[in-house]
C-alpha cells in the first residue's frame, strides 16, 4: 500500500489524571476517508487537536509524508496542508462569512487577490454560503456556523482534510449533499478523516471505519466489519440503543 | 462576481478626512498658541489610542506598560539634542529607538500571557522609568526641560510642534489602515475574534503580534516625542506614569475596541472630559476607570461598536464586499 499522507504513532495525551490518548496510532492515505466513531469523551477531538497541531502530545509522533511535524505548530500544519473544522464551530465573529473564508484561502492557503477571491466564492458556493457571502458571521445560526468552518477548511485546499462533527442536524437531503460533496474531495486525492455520531451517514461514504474507546482504538477495519464486532456494539452502538 | 472594497460612504469618508487634514495644517497659521497646544495633546490622545487598540483591539495584547515607550520617545529626545543633534531631527532619531527597543522587550513580553503580560508590561516600564532615573545627564528623578527648542519663537514653536503631532498622527493611521487593508489585514481581525481558529487557518498568530508590538512601540515612543515638545519639560514619574495607560485603556473601551473609527472618537472624548473637568486628583481618575469598566461590562465594542450596529456605518475600507458584476459605485 503507498505511504500514508498523515500518521499518529504511539500518541499519548493526559489531560490531569485522565489519559485521554492511551496509544493511538493512526493512518491516514490520499484518496481515502477514514470514519471515526466512538461514544463522547472517548478522545476522538484531542485526536483531531493532536493531528492538526492545537495540542502537543505528551509523548508519540505525527508523520506528514513521512516527515515528523509533531513540534510544528497548528499554523505551520495547516499551510503544509492539514485542514480542520471544529466541533463547536469557531467563526470568526466580527467579519463577514466571505472575509472568514479569505483568512483561510490567504494565510493557510497563501493565496492572493483575484485567485484567493476566487477560490472563497467557490468554497462558499459549494458549502451553499453564497447569499450569506456579505453578512456578519456573528448572526449565523449553528448549521450555518458548521458549513462555515467546512468552508474555511476547504480554502485552504487541503491535502489533509479532518472533519469534527460537521452533520449532525442535517435533513436527509442535506446529508446526502454532505456524502456526495465528501466523496467528490476523495475523488480529487484528498485524505479525510471524519468524526461523526451518525454512523449511516459514515458508512455511505467511508473505506475505512475506525472505533476509539476511553483514548484507545478498539477496532478499525471495513466499516461493516467494524459496526458488526462485539466490542464496538458494547462501547457505542450499544450504549446508544 | 465581484469584490470591492471601497463603498460610497468610505470613499466620501476618505475624503473628507484628508480636507480635514488640509484644514487642521492651517490651525497654527490662525489659532492663537494656547489652543494650537491644546489641538497638539488632542492629537496625541488620538495617537495614543489608536496605538493601544492596534495592540489590545487586534493582537489581543492587554498592555500597561506602554507609557514605556512614551518615557523612551520622550527621554530620547532630550538625549539625542544633548548630544548637539538639532531637536527635530533628534525628535524622529526618538521615535526610532522606541520601535527599536521594543522589539528586544517583545521577545520576552510576547512569551507572557493575559494578565501576566499586563503587569508585564507595567514592570518593563518601571524598570525603564528606574534606570532612567539614575541617570543625572537625564536630570535624575528631578527632570529634565527641552532647552534646545528655546532657540525657536514661542509661536513658530508651537506651530512646528503642531505640524509633528499632525505628521505622525496621520502616518500612524494611515500605517494602521493600510495594514488592516493589506493581505494580513484579515489575519489581524481573525486574531481579534478568535487567537486559537486563526492558528489553525495557517495564521502566524506569534509574527503578526509581534509587528503589531513594534507597531505601537513606534507610536506611543511618536507620542512621547510630542509629549516632549508640547510641555518642554519632564520627568520620570509622570512621563512614566501609568495614568497614560488608564487614559489609553478609557479611550479604547469606551470608543470601541477593536474598531478603527472608535479609539478616535474615545480620544476626542476624553479631550472634552479633561478641558471640561479639572484634570488629576483620584477622583478623576476612579471616574474614568469606572467608566472604561462600565463599557467593558455592558457595550464590549464601545460607542463606536454600537453606531456599526445600528447604522450599518462602515467608514473604513478595510472590509471585503462580495457584489454581482456590476459594482455601484
Ligand atoms: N482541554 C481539556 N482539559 C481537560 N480535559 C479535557 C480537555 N479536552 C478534553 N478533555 C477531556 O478529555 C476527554 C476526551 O474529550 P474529547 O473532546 O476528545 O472527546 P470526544 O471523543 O471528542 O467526545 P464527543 O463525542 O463528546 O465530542 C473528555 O473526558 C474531556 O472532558
Ligand atoms: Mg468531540
Amino acid at each position: 500500500m503507498e505511504a500514508a499522507v498523515l500518521a499518529a504513532v504511539d500518541v499519548r495525551k493526559r489531560f490531569g489524571a485522565l489519559a485521554v490518548l492511551d496509544g493511538v496510532n493512526l493512518s491516514l492515505h490520499g484518496g481515502e476517508v477514514v470514519g471515526v466513531v466512538g461514544p463522547n469523551g472517548a478522545g476522538k477531538t484531542t485526536l483531531l487537536n493532536v493531528l492538526s497541531g492545537s495540542l502537543t502530545p505528551d509523548s508519540g509522533s505525527i508523520t506528514l509524508r513521512d516527515r515528523d511535524i509533531t513540534r510544528k505548530s497548528a499554523a505551520e500544519r495547516c499551510k503544509l496542508g492539514v485542514a480542520r473544522t471544529h466541533q463547536v464551530p469557531r467563526p470568526f465573529v466580527g467579519m463577514t462569512v466571505f472575509e472568514n473564508v479569505l483568512v483561510a484561502a490567504t494565510a493557510g492557503g497563501g493565496k492572493r487577490g483575484a485567485d484567493a477571491y476566487e477560490l472563497c466564492v467557490r468554497v462558499l458556493e459549494q458549502c451553499g454560503l453564497a447569499h450569506l457571502a456579505n453578512r456578519r458571521a456573528e448572526g449565523l445560526g449553528l448549521l450555518q456556523r458548521k458549513r462555515l468552518e467546512l468552508a474555511r477548511a476547504l480554502a485552504v485546499e487541503p491535502a489533509v482534510l479532518l472533519l469534527d462533527e460537521i452533520g449532525g442536524g442535517l435533513t436527509d437531503a442535506e446529508s446526502a449533499a454532505l456524502v456526495e460533496m465528501v466523496a467528490g474531495l476523495r475523488d480529487r486525492g484528498i485524505a479525510v478523516l471524519w468524526i461523526e455520531h451518525i454512523v449511516h451517514v459514515l458508512m455511505q461514504v467511508v473505506g475505512r471505519l475506525v472505533c476509539m474507546d476511553a483514548g484507545r482504538v478498539i477496532a478499525e477495519g471495513p466499516p461493516s466489519t467494524v459496526v458488526a464486532q462485539a466490542a464496538v456494539i458494547d462501547a457505542y452502538l450499544g450504549g446508544k440503543a | 462576481m465581484q469584490v470591492q472594497r471601497w463603498t460610497r460612504t468610505s470613499r466620501w469618508f476618505g475624503a473628507a478626512f484628508c480636507v480635514l487634514v488640509v484644514v487642521l495644517a492651517f490651525v497654527p497659521l490662525v489659532f492663537d498658541p494656547d489652543i494650537v497646544q491644546k489641538l497638539t495633546t488632542l492629537l496625541i490622545l488620538v495617537l495614543l489610542a489608536v496605538m493601544w487598540n492596534a495592540l489590545a483591539g487586534y493582537g489581543g495584547l492587554l498592555s500597561v506598560g506602554q507609557q514605556a515607550f512614551i518615557g523612551i520617545g520622550a527621554y530620547g529626545t532630550v538625549f539625542f539634542a544633548g548630544q548637539g543633534i538639532s531637536p527635530y531631527p533628534a525628535m524622529l532619531l526618538a521615535t526610532v529607538l522606541a520601535g527599536a527597543i521594543s522589539l528586544p522587550i517583545s521577545l520576552f513580553a510576547l512569551r507572557l500571557r493575559a494578565a501576566q503580560f499586563a503587569i508585564g508590561m507595567w514592570v518593563i516600564a518601571e524598570v525603564i522609568s528606574i534606570v532612567v532615573r539614575l541617570d543625572q545627564n537625564l536630570g535624575a528623578g528631578t527632570g529634565i526641560s527641552l532647552i534646545q527648542l528655546n532657540q525657536y519663537e514661542p509661536n513658530f514653536r508651537q506651530a512646528y510642534t503642531f505640524w509633528l503631532a499632525l505628521a505622525f498622527t496621520v502616518i500612524f493611521l494611515a500605517a494602521l489602515f493600510f495594514l488592516l487593508r493589506s493581505p494580513l489585514g484579515a489575519s489581524l481581525r481573525a486574531i481579534r475574534d478568535d487567537e486559537d481558529a486563526a492558528r489553525s487557518l495557517g495564521v502566524r498568530v506569534a509574527a503578526r503580534k509581534r509587528l503589531l508590538f513594534v507597531l505601537a512601540g513606534l507610536g506611543c515612543g511618536a507620542a512621547g516625542v510630542l509629549i516632549v515638545a508640547n510641555t518642554l519639560f519632564i520627568e520620570p514619574t509622570s512621563i512614566f506614569s501609568v495614568q497614560w495607560s488608564a487614559y489609553m485603556i478609557f479611550m479604547v473601551l469606551v470608543g470601541g475596541l477593536g474598531t478603527f473609527e472608535g479609539p478616535i472618537l474615545g480620544a476626542i472624548l476624553l479631550f472634552a472630559i479633561q478641558t471640561t473637568f479639572t484634570q488629576g486628583g483620584p477622583w478623576y481618575l476612579v471616574g474614568l476607570g469606572a467608566t472604561a469598566a462600565l463599557f467593558a461590562l455592558l457595550l464590549p465594542r464601545g460607542l463606536w461598536g454600537v453606531v456599526e450596529e445600528r447604522l450599518g456605518l462602515q467608514l473604513i475600507a478595510v472590509g471585503f464586499r462580495v457584489v454581482e458584476k456590476k459594482p455601484d459605485a
